[in-house]
């Protein structure tokens, strides 16, 4: 598989780390423990396109969002997280 | 010396006849040429019998020219780089080759496991199932290893490989595989755009079928044009041709996996060069033109030594003119089989007959034949009579009933051709049936990739070069290229008509998969016993299951079920198909990356210094560390651990702790980043000051622990235990990046910047003085427990400098930059002399820890909570933090969890173990009743005795409580007392003073 690193190019599969699902947000500090429960444990196991985080950890250390066929591995979009460098230098 | 040759033409082929080679089969020498492979090198010194089957031990001879060859395997050379079922067909003749015939016992030509054919009704389809199905104890005791050793192939060479294997990258715009027609048109195409090109072909030679079969392109001959083209790919800028290099996979983003064969062709690869290679290629486009593989009908004996592939046999005729048979016999069902009978007659055999399937054979096929003075025959071969010497008679039952018997010594076989689909289908792909050729089709293909040629279904010359050419073409266009490609080769569209048969019914065994010996009636089997699904009738049967990957069986043996079931092919339906194409060695895979170079090795800036002194090294993560150092006269490890606890102890050592993760966290959200990411507070931090920081997962478990110090307002510098070094550093770019993108906050990752000592012992600031500038004040007031600031060195160097303890004794740790770690640690070895200082590894680091009580990496097992670990207090209420909520659950908070507590023998002398469960003393040792383990043990100096850590129920309300330690692995009972964990100076006294 390869990755187009918004700030590297075109990179293999090998310099990436998968996390998962992308969708979930971490609740806010009063949400209370079945909202947290269900960010830490409950994901969805998408058959088709699915936002997914994974980390440059072999490049530029930038955490990822990617759009991904989970049937093809087909990347449709690659988008740095909002706190990731070039977000910051845009600014 | 060729002299007994006895089967080779007397000239032709493209062999080099100045360059003889000798080589041993099964101990007897022969010769052959330069341009041979061994399988050709046998057909000249007219070898039938190469090996005996899989399960029954019949006779095998050589059925292809090809890497489809399902029987004529061999073991390649000998000693370590013996390699079993290598087929024949591809390994090339060099000179001194050694290759045995396989699963024979004691010779080939004499096999007693040949009497497996006599119980040949047992060894039916899914009979490991059926038989031996009791007693159980006998199947790993008795049945097993007798099957094992009767059935079976070749014998690994049992001594580690001594070649050397390379991994590389490659990358272009357009991939082509294979060099036939289609894939020399389709380089030619795309190189004249200009694309970057790579051409794979798994032969040594060029050309595919051209080779075998001839013919005109261009108004030239094959061999001529294919010299041309390859002058002019040579001349384009960017075409790379790879011979003995197999496409063997497809995987994601045009990635594709190739295994070149660098050296296989010779006895041992040429010193510092390796044996094969394996690519990784990732191209834009990749053009398959792979070609097809003619596939057998299934009749009774079609598996006698002498019965080939037509196309098998043209190529020995043509290609190695070396003659399978002297009269031959043709049996086919299509037009393409009658082009081995002109070669045939060209090379001046004798054709007995030719049995044709189909109703209509044309005028000149006829008027051939009469001509010759062969017969044909309308019909089909229902049974061989031969055996271990070769093919004698051939009995054809022809179309209206009647008999026929035709005395031949060799039987070519055309059934058809297959188009080689896999690389196509290797992502789930499922080829489609076409009728005309009655083949599977590729039925599109994964991006990027497109079928050319035969491998497309398109059989004919100058359908091949037009295909290739064009799909070259766009492949180019598609890359991006543009330009002028030219017009295509071209060449003569030959009929090609064919009536479909894949089994003709008659009596004794009719093999489908002759490498797992797979008869037609095993299919029948299958389906009377409703294994209908090719899926289940691939497994129950292991039909296609064999190194060769069915490419001469599958669609046989669907067509058979097919026509057993009622059903259609395409309703039949193939199985999924997966990559390698071909075997490929584990040794290929790995590389380079064997032994000690399995992964990277990381050397602390100490460790030349370290190693000088003798240090004894352990593997920690990929870093070496200085386990401990021993010296002349000690007798033991213990021995050297003891003194080194002892000198720290009592005076002053060092312990070099760079493996430790180190980051720097910069900006103005500096501190409010760290109370979202550690348990405790950092922000209210003062400057000059380092604080002891537990995280969690968001799950409420304890994640890492080290060391924070807050350098300036915006500025801390974090550490991390050795092993979470990088998972820490990922684990906080995510919170920065992801959870809090609102903080201004950087991380820097300076693990490999700074070399990191621990000074310890009650005479540390004695040595410190002799290091750092005088200026600086080292002072219990100047410098107090947990400051942590920027020195000057003497000599100018600037050092941080940390007073923390882990030894729990008056401590520094100092920093310098990595480059003059070395020279750090030399000068500590010189300023510390007087003061008798002493370098301690991880041992004696761990003992001290254990001494004192403080968790490491057995403790932090993913499984404990602050509290388990004594730490719930540092947990804040006042902020949320990574991990608050989820350590609250109900189970995490309970009062009955195991948790930290310290361990030593009621026997002072005896010895505890980690791994040992405690169980309340006097109860029978049981799942119900076990509270726990020991985590971590030492030999603790100070105590004179063993001591440890534990994880127990409740264990510090217990404290004083005589429990037992049950040790099943090591058959090990004794009684422990849970204790404090701080066995040593629990005040902390020595460590602040």
């Amino acid at each position: 598989m390869r990755i187009v690193c918004p700030f590297c190019g075109e990179r293999e599969l090998g310099e990436f780390t998968y996390l998962g699902d992308a969708k979930p947000r971490r609740p806010a500090a009063d949400a209370g423990e079945d909202a947290v429960y269900d960010y830490v444990y409950l994901r969805d196991n998408i058959a088709g396109v699915m936002s997914e985080h994974w980390y440059h950890g072999g490049g530029c250390r930038t955490w990822l969002k990617i759009d991904r066929n989970t049937l093809t591995h087909e990347i449709s979009s690659v988008e740095p997280a909002t706190g990731a460098g070039a977000r910051q230098v845009a600014k | 010396m060729s002299s007994n040759q006895s089967h080779r033409l007397p000239s032709g082929g493209l062999i080099d006849r100045s360059a003889s080679l000798n080589f041993r089969f099964d101990g007897k020498t022969f010769s052959g040429f330069q341009g041979d492979t061994l399988a050709s090198a046998l057909v000249a010194n007219g070898v039938k019998l190469v090996g005996r089957s899989f399960k029954y031990h019949r006779p095998r001879g050589i059925l292809t020219a090809g890497s489809e060859e399902p029987n004529a395997l061999v073991e390649l050379r000998t000693g370590a780089r013996r390699e079993p079922n290598t087929k024949a067909t591809t390994a090339e003749l060099y000179e001194g080759l050694e290759a045995a015939s396989q699963n024979r016992w004691p010779s080939l030509r004499h096999d007693l496991m040949a009497v497996n054919q006599l119980f040949a009704p047992i060894f039916v389809a899914g009979f490991y199932y059926k038989t031996f199905m009791w007693p159980a104890k006998f199947w790993e005791a008795i049945y097993e290893p007798a099957i094992r050793r009767a059935a079976g192939l070749g014998r690994a060479a049992g001594v580690a490989d001594p070649d050397h294997y390379d991994k590389a990258w490659a990358h272009c715009d357009v991939l082509i595989a294979g060099s036939g027609p289609a894939g020399l048109a389709a380089a030619l195409a795309a190189g004249r755009f200009g694309a970057r090109v790579i051409l794979c072909e798994e032969d040594f030679a060029l050309g595919g079928r051209l080779l075998s079969d001839g013919g005109t392109i261009d108004g030239m001959p094959a061999a001529e044009w294919i010299s041309r083209t390859l002058a002019e790919l040579a001349a384009l800028p960017d075409v790379r041709i790879m011979t003995r290099t197999t496409l063997f996979g497809v995987y994601d983003g045009g990635t594709y996996g190739a295994l070149e064969r660098v050296n296989d062709h010779l006895p041992s690869p040429p010193e510092h060069q390796v044996r094969q290679r394996l690519w990784r290629i990732v191209a834009k486009r990749c053009v398959v033109a792979a070609g097809a593989i003619e596939r057998p009908i299934v009749f009774a004996g079609n598996d006698t030594p002498g019965v080939m592939m037509a196309s098998g046999m043209r190529t020995y005729l043509e290609r190695y003119a070396a003659t399978p048979a002297k009269r031959a016999a043709l049996f086919t069902n299509n037009e393409d089989g009658w082009r081995t009978v002109e070669t045939a007659l060209g090379a001046g055999l004798q054709i007995a007959a030719v049995v044709d399937a189909r109703p209509d054979v044309s005028p000149a096929h006829r008027s051939l034949a009469s001509k010759s003075g062969f017969p044909v025959l309308n019909g089909s071969v229902s049974a061989v009579d031969g055996g271990k010497d070769g093919v004698r008679r051939i009995a054809v039952s022809l179309t209206g009933g009647a008999r026929a018997e035709v005395e031949a010594d060799g039987l070519a076989v055309s059934g058809g051709w297959n188009p080689a689909v896999g690389l196509t289908s290797y992502h789930r792909g499922r080829p489609k049936w076409q009728e005309d050729i009655a083949a599977f089709v590729p039925d599109g293909a994964p991006p990027g990739m497109v079928a050319a040629g035969a491998a497309n279904g398109a059989f004919s010359l100058g359908a091949c070069l037009r295909e290739g050419f064009a799909a070259g073409a766009q492949a180019a266009r598609d890359a991006g290229r543009s330009g002028k490609a030219g017009s295509a080769p071209v060449a003569e569209d030959e009929a090609f008509s064919l009536t479909p048969l894949w089994h003709v019914v008659g009596k004794g065994k009719a093999f489908v998969d002759q490498q797992h010996d797979v008869t037609a009636s095993d299919i029948e089997l299958a389906h009377r016993e409703g294994f209908e699904s090719v899926e289940h009738l691939k497994r129950y049967t292991t039909l296609g299951m064999a190194t060769d990957q069915g490419k001469t069986s599958n669609v046989a043996g669907l067509a058979i079920m097919a026509a057993v079931s009622g059903k259609s092919i395409p309703e039949t339906g193939t199985t999924i198909y997966r990559p390698p194409f071909v075997p490929v060695a584990i040794g290929a895979f790995a590389g380079h990356h064997r032994d000690e170079n399995f992964h990277a090795t990381r050397l602390t800036p100490s460790h030349h210094w370290a190693a000088e002194q003798g240090a004894i090294f352990v593997d920690t993560g990929l870093w070496k560390r200085a386990q401990w150092y021993p010296r002349a006269g000690e007798k033991d490890w213990l021995e050297s651990v003891t003194r080194e606890v002892k000198a720290v102890r009592g005076g002053v050592g060092f312990c070099d702790v760079s493996t430790l993760g180190k980051i720097d966290v910069h900006g103005p959200d500096a501190g409010a980043f760290l109370d979202r990411v550690y348990i405790n507070t950092f922000s209210n931090l003062a400057v000059g000051k380092a604080r002891y920081g537990l995280m969690l997962r968001e799950d409420g478990m304890v994640y890492d622990d080290g060391t924070t110090s807050r350098l300036a307002e915006d500025h801390y510098f974090l550490t991390t235990t050795t092993a979470k070094a990088g998972p820490v550093m990922q684990h906080l770019e995510f919170c920065r990046q992801v959870l809090f993108p609102e903080l201004d906050v950087q991380l820097t990752s300076v693990s490999d910047q700074w070399a990191q000592f621990s000074i310890a012992g009650p005479k540390t600031r004695d040595l410190l003085r002799e290091m750092v500038d005088p200026a600086e004040d080292l002072s219990n007031e100047g410098f107090p427990f947990m400051g942590a600031r920027e020195v000057a060195l003497r000599g100018g160097i600037k050092a941080r400098l940390f007073r923390i303890s882990f030894s729990g004794e008056m401590a520094f740790e100092i920093s310098v930059p990595a480059r003059h770690g070395d020279a750090l640690v030399r000068n500590l070895m010189q300023a510390g002399k007087q003061f008798g200082v002493t370098p301690y590894g991880t041992e004696a680091l761990g003992v001290m820890r254990i001494e004192k009580g403080h968790v490491a990496g057995p403790e932090l097992s993913g499984t404990t909570t602050a509290a388990d670990l004594g730490l719930g207090k540092m947990m804040s209420t006042k902020k949320d933090f990574i991990g608050r909520v989820m350590a609250g659950r109900e189970a995490l908070v309970a009062a009955d969890r195991q948790v930290v507590v310290g361990i030593k023998p009621t026997d002072k002398a005896s010895r505890l173990r980690s791994g040992a469960h405690i169980i309340p003393k006097g109860e029978i040792p049981g799942p119900g009743n076990d509270q726990g383990y020991v985590t971590s043990v030492c030999f603790s100096p100070m105590l004179d005795q063993w001591i440890g850590l534990g994880l127990v129920e409740r264990g510090r309300e217990r404290i004083g409580e005589i429990v037992h330690a049950h040790d099943p692995l090591r058959g090990e009972d004794y009684d422990v007392e849970l204790c404090n964990p701080v066995f040593y100076d629990p005040e902390g006294g020595r460590q602040r003073g």
